[in-house]
């Protein structure tokens, strides 16, 4: 029900909207659940387990029973709370966890159920016989208990994600979050106030206090106004802090959506904030807990500030005749400001026998208790013990008050633990649990408007100091009342039936109790077998009531029973959200290769290679298998020339004079004799003696020289550079930087190779100016480049480079040439063929437990230096003759398909994992040879050679009789290379 | 977490690459024997509390950082360029 003149929302804009199928109008300013309780719909979903209607019970995002799906189809959003969900025209909610209908819920059969649906049921009841657990049991309880459902598809809405930093964030808009901000921003200080909900203010909206003369949310809004006057603050609403980390870091969610239809669908729908502050002042406030007694959970049944705060916020009137029941004087002011809106109250009761009621006209009852209640799909009575006996009362509303619990949470979120205080029957956050924040106002537990002012200009004027900042002077204080807080403990009501705590995953003070008996005594404990706190809402309402219980229960008080501990976030965030930003293409950052658009066009399947994407291999019509494509490509490398862009591989310019001492450090072998204009292979080890990656450096002048990696390695290589430079050698004087993407690099590869070249190059080149290893600066069409004649695979071969502004128009021009010669371009597939058959490893063979010495390339480690590696390297384990070592492979009669990953026996063993004698690493089909290769690692491999063993892979069911040989398969002496 | 890192200031802990305790600095001689190497390649302490850690700003300056860190308060108490510590040894 609606009561005049009262709210601030605004009633010249009607919204419209749907709950459950009917339509209903709502205004500007509503929430889902204010607009349902002005339409008298008490009732709004279904519990989590027993299925009992339940109702709103609070006005804020500690909401735990009114979650309900807005959004159809892929954009289908389950589990938004009432509470949060700012109306919109055309809103489509739905109630969650009910069929076949909100009032008619089948599964409601649980309610009646109850007595085998205790704590830990589940480990008891379902037990036997064991394989039904994942087949029947735990489907049948997922489906029948639970709260919304995702729609299985991708949300058409983004999430985004941002970063801000600030000398001070003020994390709650509330009284002591606006003195904090207006005290920081008046000196100066570069503040970020941040506020969950929709409106600044906090309790000041919700309640009829007046500051300074003016109504609360008068006064919230002229203090709003002058801070948004000051360019050193900025102002955010529907932002909730949800996570405190180190040094200063905070995770904030904004909700952009889903609050109006505004948005246009792929809108944004949430804002992942980073935000780094030097220091942060909580002004979280508190949250109102129920009261535990029997059926405390109808619809209707709330607490006592959620019926203040739709009363004065949205000018509703929970129900039309209204019962208050609470342990402390604050609960009063509900029924106050009930009666003076004009709406019945049927009478306070308040557990505590001596108490100073303010001036009402309903009956007051001391020292009473509510014990139970009656009205299924919503409250029709509630029953009364007094001290002068039992009484029914017919309500429809009831407000409950268990009194306050300061938002300690994100104090906690860096293992801080809270601190009991009895004054208020509270914890409050423990000083200095994070560092660089400070808590003021309710969350601190002062809970008077007064003291609330009070500490928040008085935490700010603090932080100023720390910051380095004056206060401005001559700034009085706002007044505002200042009632103190008088509270009675009172946890449950004591009964009989079920007094539920935690609404939202249906516990009850019976499961706290039980968990006791079971000897569930730890705090911790008790919280995992009952599931207490553990829903979505992280027991907001209902933990410390629980471990108050659970202290009694098991004679300690609370101080030793201690605190669950609060994670981030404080408020559920959806996935998306954490991951705003890297959804589908956005997952990785992509690395694209000049020819990309080339390869593409030429219909190239791309290939990850890290993030670098690389064409697998260049199809023609005709081809339906890459088998097809990929020979062919290897065909042109064999007998003409083939093209193909190797810009992955890492590159890395180093200059300096100490440039050929640091590289004689990093590989096994040495640059310094290096010829400038000469090209030599590297190998380089990690510390511990094992291969960390290979690859060629060229040196172009005295103090100059190019590095190339692998691509897999490029970054790894780099570091390791950096940390033998800085930590190890940092005497030399040497600079370095990756050039990987400002050069393209093309392989220029095949007999033809230099012909084509010729064709291209401003000054040609042979065999005498440039042999094999050669390296040095070239043009074309005057454009300056270099060229090495390096070769991966084993013809006679080139790599070109120029600036990577020219490498499109570059790889076009070798293409068409190298097609104009019987050749063309060649991708990943015929590249790997190529050094296959050549014996040139790749990351498959230096797989991080290879030596040099298992590579055959023991004599690579120079013995006239030292380098990275080499103590290690030569440990008697990592060069004993029986270690695995490189080997090819070769199938016995030529028709048997080799494979990666097949282990390696001799013939006549059970072929099992311990008479493996060693694997393969890499294996192709030959279209040279026409038959399989492979290469592997064989115990005494080279001693080997010639002998025929059994290849075997055990996943994919291969089996080949192979010979042993030397991994290199085609031209060994490399005279092709050298032509 | 945040890292102040000497050439660049205050980053996000993104920003960086972490490698370990910071006795990869000590790189024996060639010939320190046995203990020596296999005491700086592979044997690490697990320490609750302080501890010296070698960080690297990859997405920034290139600088390895020796970084004086409390594994359990997570406080930071000094950053150095690892550059410095060691031309200091020498």
């Amino acid at each position: 029900m609606r009561i005049d003149g009262k709210g601030l929302i605004d009633r010249a804009q009607p919204l419209r909207f749907q709950f459950e199928g009917i339509g209903h109008t709502g205004f500007e300013g509503d929430t889902l659940a204010s607009a349902l309780l002005a339409k008298g719909v008490r009732l709004m979903g279904r519990s989590f387990k027993y299925h009992r209607p339940r109702g709103v019970l609070t006005a804020g995002s500690e909401e735990p029973n009114a979650l309900v799906t807005i959004g159809r189809g892929a954009a289908q959003e389950p589990n938004v709370r009432a509470t949060m969900l700012e109306i919109y025209d055309g809103l489509d909610a739905r109630a969650q966890n009910a069929w076949p209908s909100l009032r008619a819920d089948a599964m409601a059969i649980n309610d009646v159920a109850w007595p085998f649906l205790g704590a830990g049921f589940y480990y008891k009841t379902f037990m036997w016989p064991r394989g039904f657990w994942e087949r029947l049991y735990e489907p049948l309880i997922r489906r029948a208990a639970g709260l919304g459902a995702l729609s299985g598809a991708h949300h058409p809405d983004r999430s985004e994600k941002a970063y801000a930093f600030c000398d001070l964030l003020v994390i709650g808009s509330g009284p002591a979050g606006l003195a904090a901000a207006l005290t920081a921003g008046r000196a100066g200080a570069d503040v970020l106030l941040v506020e969950e909900d929709s409106l600044f203010g906090g309790r000041l909206n919700a309640e009829t206090f007046e500051v300074d003369g003016l109504a609360g949310p008068d006064w919230a809004a002229q203090t709003v106004a002058e801070l948004r006057d000051m360019e050193n603050v900025r102002l955010m609403t529907r932002t909730c802090v949800v996570g405190a980390y180190d040094h200063g870091t905070y995770a904030a969610v904004e909700r952009v959506g889903p609050h109006g239809a505004r948005r246009p669908e792929g809108g944004v729908a949430e804002t992942f904030w980073r935000i780094v502050a030097k220091r942060a002042i909580l002004a979280a406030g508190a949250i109102e807990r129920p009261v535990a007694f029997e059926n405390n959970d109808r619809p209707g049944i709330m607490t006592a500030s959620a019926v203040r705060a739709y009363l004065n916020r949205w000018g509703v009137a929970s129900g039309q005749r209204v019962a208050v029941f609470g342990n402390n004087d604050d609960a009063h002011r509900t029924a106050v400001d009930l009666e003076a809106a004009g709406v019945e109250v049927a009478a306070l009761i308040d557990s505590r026998a001596e108490i100073a009621p303010p001036d009402l006209n309903c009956p007051v009852y001391a020292g009473a208790m509510v014990t139970g209640s009656a009205g299924r799909l919503g409250l029709k009575r509630i029953s009364v013990k007094t001290g002068r006996g039992n009484k029914d009362i017919e309500v429809d509303c009831l407000a409950m008050s268990g009194g306050w619990n300061p938002t300690v949470h994100l104090t906690c979120h860096m293992n801080g633990r809270p601190t009991w205080r009895a004054d208020i029957a509270s914890f409050v956050p423990t000083p200095g649990s994070i560092p660089g924040l400070v808590t003021a106002g309710a969350c601190n537990g002062d809970f008077s408007t007064q003291a609330c002012l009070k500490a928040g200009a008085e935490a700010a004027a603090a932080v100023l100091k720390d910051l380095g900042l004056k206060a401005s002077g001559g700034a009085r204080l706002a007044e505002a009342e200042d009632s103190p807080y008088r509270i009675a403990p009172l946890w449950a009501v004591p009964g009989t039936g079920r007094a539920w705590l935690d609404f939202q995953n249906d516990v009850t003070v019976k499961d706290v109790k039980q968990a006791a008996v079971e000897n569930f005594r730890s705090v911790e404990h008790m919280k995992r077998y009952t599931t207490q706190g553990m829903a979505t809402d992280q027991g907001k309402n209902s933990n410390v009531a629980a471990l108050a219980l659970l202290a009694d229960a098991t004679g300690r008080g609370i101080p030793e029973t201690g605190t669950t501990t609060f994670r981030p976030p404080f408020s559920p965030v959806s996935l998306a959200t954490f991951g705003a930003g890297a959804q589908g293409i956005g997952f990785a950052p992509q690395r694209l290769t000049t020819s990309h658009g080339e390869s593409i066009a030429r219909g190239a399947p791309m290939i990850e290679a890290g993030l670098w994407y690389r064409p697998s291999y260049f199809p023609q019509k005709g081809e339906t298998h890459w088998r097809q494509s990929c020979d062919r490509e290897v065909g042109y490398v064999r007998k003409a020339v083939g093209v193909c862009d190797v810009s992955t591989l890492g590159k890395i310019d180093l200059q300096g004079p100490g440039a050929a001492e640091l590289l004689d450090f990093v590989y096994t072998n040495t640059f310094s004799t290096l010829k400038v204009g000469r090209v030599r292979y590297g190998l380089m080890l990690r510390e511990d003696g094992f291969v960390m990656d290979d690859g060629t450096t060229a040196r172009l002048g005295d103090q100059h020289y190019v590095m190339t990696t692998t691509t897999a390695a490029a970054g790894a290589v780099m570091r390791h550079l950096y940390f033998v430079h800085q930590a190890l050698c940092p005497h030399l004087d040497v600079r370095f930087t990756s050039v990987t993407e400002q050069w393209a690099q093309f392989a220029v590869a095949g007999p033809k190779s230099r012909e084509l070249l010729n064709g291209l190059l401003d000054q040609p080149v042979d065999n005498e100016t440039w042999p094999f290893m050669a390296c040095g600066d070239m043009a074309i069409g005057g454009i300056p480049g270099r060229l090495f004649r390096i070769s991966f695979s084993g013809e006679h071969a080139y790599e070109v480079a120029v600036p990577a502004r020219y490498g499109e128009s570059l790889f076009k021009r070798l293409v068409a040439r190298a097609e104009a010669m019987g050749g063309g371009a060649y991708g990943m597939e015929a590249l790997n063929v190529l050094r296959i058959e050549k014996g040139h490893i790749t990351h498959a063979e230096i797989h991080g437990r290879t030596t040099a010495f298992d590579i055959g390339f023991a004599r690579m480690l120079s013995a006239k230096k030292d380098c990275i590696g080499k103590t290690m390297a030569a440990r008697e384990g990592l060069v004993d003759p029986g270690r695995e070592r490189l080997v090819g492979l070769k199938p016995v009669g030529g028709d048997s398909v080799l494979s990666a990953g097949a282990h390696l026996f001799d013939t006549g063993v059970a072929m099992t994992r311990e008479t493996s004698l060693g694997y393969t690493t890499s294996a192709v089909f030959s279209p040279t040879l026409g038959h399989h290769i492979a290469l592997g690692f064989l115990q005494r491999g080279p001693e080997r050679m010639g002998e025929v063993i059994r290849c075997f892979d055990h996943m994919r069911g291969l089996e080949a009789e192979v010979e042993v040989c030397p991994p290199v398969f085609v031209d060994p002496d490399g005279g092709r290379t050298r032509g | 977490m945040r890292l102040t890192c000497p050439i660049c200031g205050a980053r996000d802990r993104r920003e960086f690459y972490y490698q370990g305790d910071a006795v990869a600095l000590d790189r024996p001689a060639p010939g320190a024997g046995v203990q020596a190497w296999d005491d700086y390649v592979h044997l690490r302490d697990n320490p609750a509390g302080p501890r010296r850690e070698l960080w690297h700003h990859e997405a920034g300056c290139g600088a390895w950082l020796v970084v004086e860190r409390n594994t359990t308060t997570h406080e930071v108490h000094g950053v150095t360029l690892a550059m410095a510590v060691a031309e200091a040894r020498r």
